[in-house]
Formats: C-alpha cells, structure tokens, sequence
C-alpha cells in the first residue's frame, strides 16, 4: 500500500543544512500495523508526517496505493488526507469549544455525507470507542484516555485507508494507554485498517505486527515482527 | 451549521478578552458617532441657510449696525426679489445659562423670506397686529414650556432694562434641520424703546439686510452690486449668501471642529490597534488548533476565513450596538448641552459611517492573523505550545 523511495527530508538552520531522514525506503502492505521506533531525534515524526502528507519531503517518492503524493498540490494533499487519512495525535489536539459528537462529526464537513447519515455515522463511531454516553461532553470533560477515544473515532470517520498515530499513549496512564492500543490492535485486525504508530516504548510497540527502527534519520531494518 | 456554531464559540471563548474588545470597539464607534454628529451640528446653520438669501452686514464687523433708510436702495437692486432686516437683541431669560437667540425683525416681510418657518394663520395675524407680540419656536417653546399667550420677560444687555413680549404664536419647521429654537419680535418695538428709552443705541438701525434672489446663479453679481452701493459711505457693507456667512460663524471655531473631527479618527484608529492585538492574541493561542483542521484536510484559505469571520463577526457586533447607542447616547448629549445645539440628530450618513469604521476595524485587525493562519505549517502548528 505504501511505497517509499530513497525519501530524503532535510531543514536549514542558519547557513547549515540539518539532514532528518536520508535516503529511506521502505514498503508498507495494506492492513499493516506498523510501529516506528527509535531514539529522539531519529525522525520516526518526520517519517510519519511525510506518509500522512501533512510536511513534504526535499527528495524521494512516497506511493500510497499507487498515488504519488509528493507531486500533489497543497489544496491536492488537503483533500487527499481528508479522504485516506485518519490523524491521531500525542496531545489528541481536539477543538475544545466542540462537544465529542462535534470533534467527530468536524471531518465530516469536508465530505458530502447528509446530515442523517451523519449523525448515524458519528453515534457509531463513538460507540465503537465506548463513549455513546459522553457524546454530549466537552474535552475539558473528559480524562485523558476518553479524549484519545474521541480522537481515535474522529480517525476512523472518513473510513480511511491509513491511520497515523503520532505517540497515541505518550499523554495516557498504564491503563488508559493500554484500551487505545487494544483499540488499534481491533482496527487493524478486525477492520484491516493500515496502522503507522511511532511510538518510543517497546511495549506500545508490542501491539503492533511489525516495526521498524530509525537511527539518524536512517532505516536500521526493514519491517519485522513486533 | 458546525463551522458557524464553531465561529460563534470561538468569539466567547475567552469571554474577558472578548468581552473587554467588544465594550473598545463600542465605545469607540459610539464615541465616532457622536462625534461625527457634534461636528455636522456645528455645521447645521450653513447647511439649512439658503444660496438663494444674501445677508448684507457692515464690512468692519457684525457688531456695527447699518442704518434702515439702506433698505429701500437695497429693494431697488436688479435680481433682487424681496428684501427684509433684522437685529440681533441678545437678552436674558431668568439666567444666562438659558440661552437662546432672539431676534428683532419686520415680521411680514421677514417670514415671507423664510417661509420655512410655519405659523397658523391666527398666529401670524396675532403676532403682525400686536407690536408687542413675539414669537418662538417649537424646539424653545419645549424647552422653556412657552404656550401662546405666556408673557416673557427678557432682561436687556445689550439694551439695557426689561423687556416684556406676548407670545403670539409657536412656529415649526418646514424641514428637520430648521431651527426652532429662536424667538422673533417687532424690530419696530425695539426701536420705538430705544428711542423712548434713550438706549445709547443706533437708533432706526438694523443688523443685517436679508434679501431673496430668485436666481442663485446672480447672487455674487447681486451681492457686488448691494456693496457698490454703499462703497465710500460711512458705513460701508459686506454682502455674502447666508450659507456663507453662516460658515464665517463656523470658521471662528474652525480649529476646534477640527480637533474633534480628527479625535474622532484617531479613536477608530487606537480601537484598531487594540483588537488587532485580540486578534493576534487569539489566532497564536489556537496555531495548534489551525493546524489541526488543516491536518484533516480543511483549506489554508478555510482556516484563514475563520479567523477572518470571528474578527467580522466581533466588528459587526460591536458595531451594530454602537450604532443603535448612540441615538440614546446623543439625545443625553443634546440634553446635557442644553441650547449649544439647535439641530442635533445622529444623520443616515453618520450611521452609515459608523456601520463603515466597524467593519473596517474587522478587517484591519483580521489581515495578520489571518495571513499566519493561511501560511502557518501543519508540523510547526501542532508542535506550537
């Protein structure tokens, strides 16, 4: 589903340039759950913003089913991303002036679903979460894990083929940690969704199929069981 | 609906902040308002006074009277239609702070060169019939709680002693911008007292000769020939049209009116100031936010819309409220100020101003923002703290 060639992302700081991934590929097959590893600084963020198509890369090719999104155009990628992409952030980067159902129901506004099938689709949604009951509730109302949960249905709303998970328990307890990654663990086995999770703990790693690990911008191995 | 009822949300999100703009947007684009009325109040006089009426004073100065007998030569003049005089009596009701002009005039030829100044046909008859009649207008019969037949007694200053006059009649005006706040009596009364008197006055003498000149286009080659008149007479005169000596009143404080005017600039301008720091303020605090929606696809050009819309939407609101305060706002005005002002209302044009100065305030405040809003970087937004 995902093919990346010779991927190259470099920042100037100053009269220097800083080289973040040099020279990557990797592939990802559909309903994947893939794992990011690595020390900070590695550029497992970086590797996993250029996939989603929210930071562009200074060289290389990434191929998501057969579409190759470097040479898309801004307002391109903007309706690409709406359409395969589901986004789940460490900090779950939620609207706080929105209820949960709202926080669901916001990518929605990009598609032409009608309203009824939108309501239906955001009660599912969150009941697939396990948040039916909290659907009325403000971020500021919810623990940390429940927050996740809304994010993790504001992902699945589009029915993506992709979900990015940028350290989706960095922010959570042991407990509240652990029900997301059983959550992505049942996305990805039970719906196929293709999974790309950077995380830096082995053990939020173990929930995943397969990793990777980056060092200095650079692929240690290629997929291997987790 | 969601995106509006996110626009509506995000305006009261941080309440103080946006309350606290919304009372500066208000207060300034009342404060516009109001003075934008004082400055088109001052004008009012100029603006009712006709191009079709030329006064003609002494050229030293208005305080100089000119002799009656310069009428008939002046009624002679071609172009000129009708002719009337009037004198500026300037006596004291009860206190000087109740101040209001009076006026001694020939009654019937004076009101048919303004006919803008309406009586019953009993009034009028009952004011030219009675020497010692006077009388006054709605907007001062209001406020002194005048009625036809109240006898008023002036205290002279600048003819001295007491003056007592019957009032006749209560004239409104033809237009909302007439003034009605004058009182007219015989000028033939104040001359036969000053003579009788012994008031160290010009006697048969008037202030200025009012005269109609039916085509406008010939009221500068009237106006020449009226002065060609009299030139290197004793007392020679100033012929000007009414509207333009109206200004001349206007143009003795001409240095105030200006600073009020620009006062009333620089205030939309520090209102400008202070919200486009609002709007900085806010659009910094939800860089994350802004990157979030563009992360889920929504449009550099959807998010910089938002910040545009929640800073025309807090304009509008601000704006809509000042506008409608400053009705109540500039009656208390008018009414603290007691006679300054004899036309004083908040015009179209002013509120439409207002309504103007509002919603470009929106907009200067919104161009930052919005521009980072549209350019900020998804990966750099959602690192932002």
């Amino acid at each position: 589903m995902i093919r990346i060639r010779h991927l190259g992302k470099s920042y100037r700081r100053g009269d220097q340039d800083v080289t973040v991934l040099d020279d990557l590929s990797l592939d990802v097959a559909q309903g994947a759950f893939l794992a990011l590893m690595g020390p900070s600084g590695s550029g497992k963020s970086t590797l996993l913003n250029l996939i989603a198509g929210i930071d562009r890369p200074t060289k290389g090719s990434i191929e998501i089913d057969g579409l190759d999104i470097v040479n898309l155009s801004d307002s391109q990628l903007a309706a690409w991303r709406a359409e395969n992409v589901g986004f789940i952030f460490q900090f779950y980067n939620l609207i706080p002036v929105l209820t949960a159902y709202e926080n669901v129901e916001l990518p929605l506004q990009l598609t032409t679903v009608p309203a009824a099938e939108r309501k239906q689709r955001v009660e599912q949604a969150l009941a697939q979460v396990g948040l039916s009951d909290r659907m009325g509730h403000r971020p500021n109302e919810l623990s940390g894990g429940q927050q996740q949960r809304v994010a993790i249905a504001r992902a699945l709303i589009t029915s993506p083929s992709l979900i990015v998970a940028d350290e989706p328990t960095g922010d959570l307890d042991r407990v509240s940690g652990e029900e997301v990654l059983k959550m992505l663990q049942r996305l990805n086995t039970d719906q196929g969704k293709t999974i790309l999770m950077v995380t830096h703990d082995p053990k939020a790693a173990s929930y995943a199929g397969a990793m990777v690990h980056l060092d200095k911008g650079q692929l240690e191995s290629q997929p291997a069981a987790a | 609906m969601l995106i509006l009822k996110l626009l509506f949300l995000n305006i009261w999100r941080n309440r103080m902040r946006s309350l606290l703009t919304f009372i500066g947007l208000l207060v300034a684009v009342l404060a516009f308002g109001l003075l934008s009325t004082v400055v088109k109040a001052w004008y009012a006089g100029a603006e009712a006074a006709s191009e079709a009426r030329l006064i003609t004073r002494s050229s030293i100065s208005l305080i100089f009277p000119l002799p009656l007998n310069y009428g008939e030569r002046i009624r002679g003049i071609d172009g000129v239609e009708r002719m009337t005089y009037s004198r500026w009596f300037g006596g004291v009701y009860k206190d000087t702070r109740n101040f209001f002009p009076q006026f001694a005039v020939d009654p019937p030829t004076y009101f048919e060169i303004y006919p803008e100044y309406m009586l019953s046909d009993d009034e009028r008859a009952a004011f030219y019939r009675d020497r010692r009649s006077a009388v006054v207008g709605r907007k001062l019969a209001q406020e002194h709680g005048f009625k036809v037949g109240d006898l008023v007694t002036l205290r002279g200053q600048i003819f001295p002693g007491q003056w007592e006059f019957l009032i006749a009649g209560i004239y409104d005006g033809k237009e909302e911008k007439t003034d009605t706040g004058k009182m007219y009596f015989h000028w033939a009364y104040l001359n036969e007292e000053v003579k009788k008197r012994n008031i160290n006055r010009d006697a048969d003498s008037v202030g200025v000769f009012i005269t109609s000149v039916p085509d406008p286009s010939r009221a500068a080659e009237v106006g020449m020939a009226i002065d060609a008149l009299f030139t290197n007479s004793p007392k020679e005169t100033l012929t000007e049209t009414e509207q333009a000596f109206q200004l001349g009143f206007v143009a003795m404080t001409e240095a105030i009116v200006v600073a009020i005017r620009a006062v009333s600039f620089v205030v939309i301008l520090i209102i400008m100031a202070v919200m486009a720091n609002t709007m900085s303020m806010t659009a910094r605090e939800r860089t994350p936010e802004y990157a979030t929606l563009k992360a889920l696809g929504f449009s550099p050009r959807f998010v910089a819309g938002l910040v545009f819309a929640e800073s025309m939407l807090l304009a509008v609101l601000g704006g809509l409220t000042a506008l409608v305060l400053t009705y109540p706002a500039a009656w208390a005005f008018q009414a603290s100020t007691g006679n300054m002002f004899r036309h004083f209302a908040v015009s179209f044009d002013t509120s439409l101003m207002q309504l103007g100065a509002a919603l470009a305030t929106g907009l200067v405040a919104a161009v930052f923002p919005c521009i980072r809003a549209y350019r900020i970087r998804i990966v750099e937004g959602l690192r932002a703290i």
